[in-house]
């Protein structure tokens, strides 16, 4: 157990010191998967809610293939993403390759599909009680859908939790696009793979303190906000 | 709701600007490199004295040699400096690489634990201990990642004549991992691995784990530099590229490497011939 107190004791004397590179890390980290979910958000929301609202041929194959892409291993998203972004690849010449853009690429196709299911789910609950309400008004499809997803604003956060939670803990992706490199594309989760190469798990431990408090702070601000908007407009 | 979301959007914009600097960014190389010279420090050593000389960025991935050369082959670096002498050849020879020189030298040693189940402790001849372990059935924790140390410590198992994959059964462990993750295994499993020199002296988790073998010519590890061939990737920064080169086979460069110590001990021994032509 001693190792957990070396851990807590290495947070804390992070935390403390107000370390140039450990700040540069977390903005890091923050600017790669916020900017992540804010695009998965824009594809997932509305795909989840029109995947909710709309009767095709073929319906159940979508529901059941964005939920299981839920499942995406990363490690494979990131060998995908290299392999496109690669001088090599079909984009290389856009030289994203070992770049935050990279990182954020990986992460939007890792948190879409999470944001996408959650959100289809949540949507079709609501659509099932207003749905006769939307079809008598004769609303157009994408009025509907912008409505719906308002009216479902706060249990929506969820879904949108859901995709930060998975692209801010991720490692297997972003090690591979991002190469992991100091100053550059070095996040919360690449250092902590790399301190623990370097066997200092109490370094390594420590920072996964920080980043687990950091996760709560995300998660916390978004309760918090949303219970504060509820209570000034109902 | 709406001070919130504008409040939201302005946490966001300033994340991103502190997250993608939009700064003009210095001139930058990125080079393909070996865990070794990352995880034993000396990058971090090392590359600031160059980027103070000449104001150019050095971005290290750092990955097993033979990732590094996968990445110089995909075109995705400008420069690789690994250590594995018959791959860095043929990566020149088929064209992907061009102006291989050498760098500088260390050596592997022998990890094992300290109650050196296999008797192989204060020894000097790497290929007679690895008898010893397979005999000891003993275990031996490998990387099998295509690192320059894996193909080192495959070129030992046979000139013992033995093939630990196919008599290791229950005591020849392939981790496929890093050096790093590899000795933290060694560790825990009490076994023996093969580890350079400098990533042993910079790793902590070490337990029970000490130096057993060590002095052998054979183990002598040599890394080469070279720069990604620009005639076949025009993205390559042939410029920058050739000045990290020439600087770290420069008598500057050479004598930086030679003053990095970890407690007292120097970890490289630079060996880099003048320049010719």
């Amino acid at each position: 157990m001693h190792g957990i107190a070396d851990a807590l004791v290495a947070a804390w004397q992070l935390i403390l010191s107000g370390n140039s590179t450990l700040l540069g890390i977390v903005f890091l980290s923050l600017g790669v998967s916020l900017t992540a979910v804010l695009f998965a958000s824009c594809i997932g929301l509305p795909l989840g809610a029109a995947l909710a609202t709309t009767r095709f041929p073929g319906r159940n194959a979508a529901v059941l293939t964005v939920n299981a892409l839920m499942g995406l291993p990363p490690v494979v998203v990131g060998l995908v993403v290299y392999l496109a972004l690669s001088r090599s690849g079909p984009l290389g010449s856009l030289g994203l390759l070992f770049t935050p853009g990279a990182m954020v690429i990986a992460q939007v196709v890792l948190a879409t599909p999470i944001v996408a299911a959650v959100a289809r789910q949540i949507v079709e609950d609501l659509w099932r009680e207003y749905a006769e309400l939307y079809l008598f008004d004769g609303v157009s499809r994408v009025r509907t859908i912008c409505s719906l997803l308002w009216l479902g604003r706060f249990s929506l956060t969820t879904a949108v939790l859901a995709g930060a939670g998975r692209a801010v803990a991720e490692v297997g992706a972003i090690l591979i696009v991002g190469g992991n490199i100091a100053g550059v594309t070095r996040t919360m989760t690449t250092a902590i793979a790399l301190e623990t190469s370097r066997g200092d798990l109490a370094l390594a431990l420590g920072l996964g303190i920080i980043l687990l408090a950091l996760i709560f702070l995300i998660n916390g601000t978004a309760h918090f906000a949303g219970r504060a908007v509820k209570r000034v407009a109902p | 709701m709406r001070p919130l979301l504008r409040a939201a959007a302005i946490g966001w914009l300033l994340l991103s600007a502190a997250a993608f600097p939009a700064v003009a960014e210095p001139p930058f190389i990125t080079v393909a490199s070996t865990t070794s010279t990352e995880e034993s420090g000396l990058f971090g050593y090392l590359l600031p004295a160059f980027t103070k000389e000449t104001g150019i960025d050095v971005r290290v991935v750092a990955v097993g040699t033979g990732q590094a050369l996968k990445i110089g082959e995909r075109g995705d670096c400008d420069v690789v400096f690994v250590h594995d002498r018959p791959a860095e050849l043929a990566f020149v020879e088929h064209g992907f690489g061009i102006d291989r020189r050498e760098v500088m030298y260390n050596d592997f040693v022998l990890i094992g634990p300290a109650s050196d189940p296999a008797h192989v402790d204060g020894g000097t001849d790497i290929v007679a201990a690895l008898r010893k372990i397979a005999d000891a059935k003993a275990p031996f924790v490998a990387r099998g990642d295509d690192s320059g140390t894996s193909k080192a410590e495959l070129r030992f198992w046979k000139e013992a004549g033995l093939d630990p994959r196919t008599i290791g059964a229950g005591w020849y462990r392939d981790t496929g991992s890093g050096m790093g993750p590899t000795l933290n295994t060694a560790a825990a499993m009490e076994g023996y691995t093969l580890s350079d020199r400098g990533t042993w002296l910079n790793f902590k988790n070490r337990q029970n784990l000490k130096i057993v073998v060590q002095g052998d010519r054979r183990l002598l590890n040599q890394y080469g530099v070279m720069l990604v061939n620009p005639a076949r990737y025009p993205s390559v920064k042939q410029d920058l590229g050739y000045k990290f080169i020439n600087w770290l086979t420069s008598p500057t460069g050479q004598t930086t490497i030679a003053d990095f110590k970890i407690n007292g001990e120097q970890l490289f021994f630079p060996d880099a011939k003048p320049a010719t032509g």
